[in-house]
């Protein structure tokens, strides 16, 4: 039987982080009372217009750089037209023709064999990325045949990142998406939580047999979490096999994942191909970007976006916050990857190497075995945990010094673990796990314990 | 040329227009007709213009919230309402085909 090569590509939907909306000043917010953030452009009311935030515009200009991608200096907007109960003005306003940034990358890690010390950097080309509205949401009814529409989300700032189908399973696809989120949460331009639906993927899957054209690609829709989109996409990858290899055909689709049963279903609600009769958005110009060369003399400062100037001030990306840790701390690269994956538990390292005499290669164990599986069994986060960066130091000088033995250090900590309050130093006079340093009394005991031997 | 009968169905669809009558249709030929006279004009290496605002300067508004918080008033105008949610039906009611519904274009 011919091997069978899988491919995948991935579209992105970030929402941007940002207090108000793409085109208008209503609030951006999850969970509100329905239809409380909307103003009447979003409700598309008549005789309203869109007015494009600044703050959209950088958070995709930080993204489009921190993606290696090519910034259009201008970019236009257009109107993609369908009909849908939560889309109230019958169109999206969105970039098709020239959107803000193309043609970059990412780089992503892949345990082999899931161990972690054996990792592969892998790339993933970026095709573009776009400014355009989130639609509002639709809650069905479906023992009263109806809709309900709340426009909350209605008009909130999106940037569409799409990857070209450089990846071949769902773990490709899982360990591109976990990268991108952890980029776009430490630059801050979406908070990217799969959860609040402010990070949703979709992917495009298809086979083929080596050297020959790629087959039929269908779209995987509603998909809620990292874990789902890897098992969603193998899934998919198997039923086309499948279906290929008993002699059926592919259909160019749209499926939904059932999370439930853990497969894919062909979503309903889609007639047949869309025509979305793309046509500029004749209500708002190009938009220009400049930087330190283009800057114009007599521009008013609020509007004018200088690539230069949000270039210089990109905080640094989590792979180099890696290779900075590894090369600061003298730790594994593995290490890296674990510290960078929990929310705060690097800031909890350097915050405890700080405050201790101990090696930062040894403090690194106590981090990643003892609280981090402490925090994972107990589901805590790393701001939640009851043991702070503090004491844990105080504990590990205390083992440093020699004070006590690695056993008795497991035990306080895990009296700390209690958060009652006592400090390292408390628990160890409280439980007499001093170790005993003198000679002459170690002398007294070993003699006590020899002479009771004797009697026997 | 005129515009085919598939194209006004499509364009039913699309759109939600109703030709209506020979009228509406003859209307619509009048106009593509005379926006084809574009075809006459030499374009050749000249950068194509979508918009008379291309020289404008696009505003640029600052991140704060100004609007918002008037439901009542946008669920003034709604037939139909649920607690503060816009009532709609279960799903996008497509147009019956051409060949089941009642338009001129079936005489076509």
């Amino acid at each position: 039987l011919a091997p069978w090569v899988p491919v995948v590509g991935l579209e992105i939907h970030a929402q941007i982080s940002s207090n108000s909306k793409l085109f208008s000043g209503s609030q951006v917010q999850f969970a509100a009372p329905p239809n409380s953030l909307v103003s009447f452009f979003d409700a598309s009311l008549p005789g309203t217009l869109p007015v494009l935030n600044r703050r959209c515009v950088e958070a995709a200009v930080m993204t489009g750089l921190a993606l290696n991608c090519s910034i259009n200096k201008k970019s236009l907007f257009d109107r993609k037209h369908y009909f849908y109960a939560d889309l109230p003005a019958g169109y999206q306003i969105t970039q098709q023709r020239v959107p803000i940034a193309v043609n970059g990358s990412l780089s992503y890690n892949l345990c082999i064999d899931n161990k972690m010390s054996q990792m592969v950097t892998k790339t993933v080309r970026i095709k573009q990325i776009q400014l355009e509205q989130d639609s509002g949401k639709s809650l069905h009814d479906d023992t009263r045949s109806q809709t309900l529409v709340d426009l909350n989300r209605a008009g909130v700032g999106l940037m569409e990142v799409v990857m070209e189908p450089d990846m071949c399973c769902g773990e490709e696809a899982a360990a591109a998406v976990r990268e991108l989120q952890l980029i776009l949460q430490t630059l801050g331009s979406s908070q990217a939580v799969m959860a609040e639906g402010q990070l949703r993927v979709d992917a495009n899957v298809s086979v083929h047999h080596p050297g020959e054209p790629y087959g039929v690609r269908t779209e995987v829709k509603n998909i809620n979490s990292i874990r789902f989109l890897a098992k969603a996409i193998d899934y998919e990858i198997q039923r086309q096999i499948e279906e290929l290899e008993n002699g059926g055909t592919i259909l160019n689709e749209t499926r939904a994942f059932d999370s439930k049963l853990g497969c894919t279903v062909p979503m309903r609600d889609k007639e047949g191909k869309q025509d979305y009769r793309f046509m500029p958005e004749p209500n708002l110009p190009p938009l220009i970007l400049y930087d330190a060369k283009s800057l114009p003399a007599n521009m008013n400062h609020q509007q004018v976006i200088n690539i230069d100037w949000i270039h210089e001030r990109l905080p640094d990306l989590p792979s180099v916050k890696r290779e900075k840790l590894v090369e600061q701390y003298g730790i594994l690269p593995e290490h890296s990857f674990t510290l960078l994956n929990e929310d705060g538990l690097a800031e909890f390292f350097e915050s405890v190497v700080k405050r201790t005499q101990m090696k930062p290669k040894k403090v690194i164990g106590w981090i990643l075995k003892d609280l981090l599986s402490y925090l994972k069994q107990h589901s805590l986060t790393v701001k939640e945990s009851p043991v702070s960066s503090f004491l844990l130091a105080d504990l590990l000088n205390l083992l440093e010094k020699k004070e006590i033995s690695s056993t008795a250090a497991k035990q306080v900590l895990a009296e700390l673990w209690k958060g009652e309050g006592k400090t390292p130093l408390e628990i160890v006079k409280e439980q007499k796990l001093e170790l005993l340093q003198d000679q002459k009394e170690l002398e007294q005991i070993c003699q006590a314990v020899i002479d009771g031997q004797e009697n026997e | 040329q005129k515009v085919s009968v598939e194209v006004l169905d499509h364009l039913e669809h699309l759109a939600l227009v109703d030709f209506r009558d020979s009228e509406g249709v003859d209307w619509l030929q009048k106009a593509i007709q005379f926006a084809d006279q574009l075809h006459e004009v030499n374009t050749d290496g000249v950068e194509p213009m979508d918009s008379v605002l291309e020289d404008r300067c696009l505003y640029l508004r600052e991140d704060d919230v100004t609007e918002g918080n008037c439901t009542k008033e946008l669920l003034g105008n709604a037939r139909e309402k649920v607690e503060e949610y816009f009532v709609a039906p279960p799903g996008n009611i497509p147009l019956p085909k051409l060949e089941e519904r009642e338009t001129f274009l079936q005489g076509s």
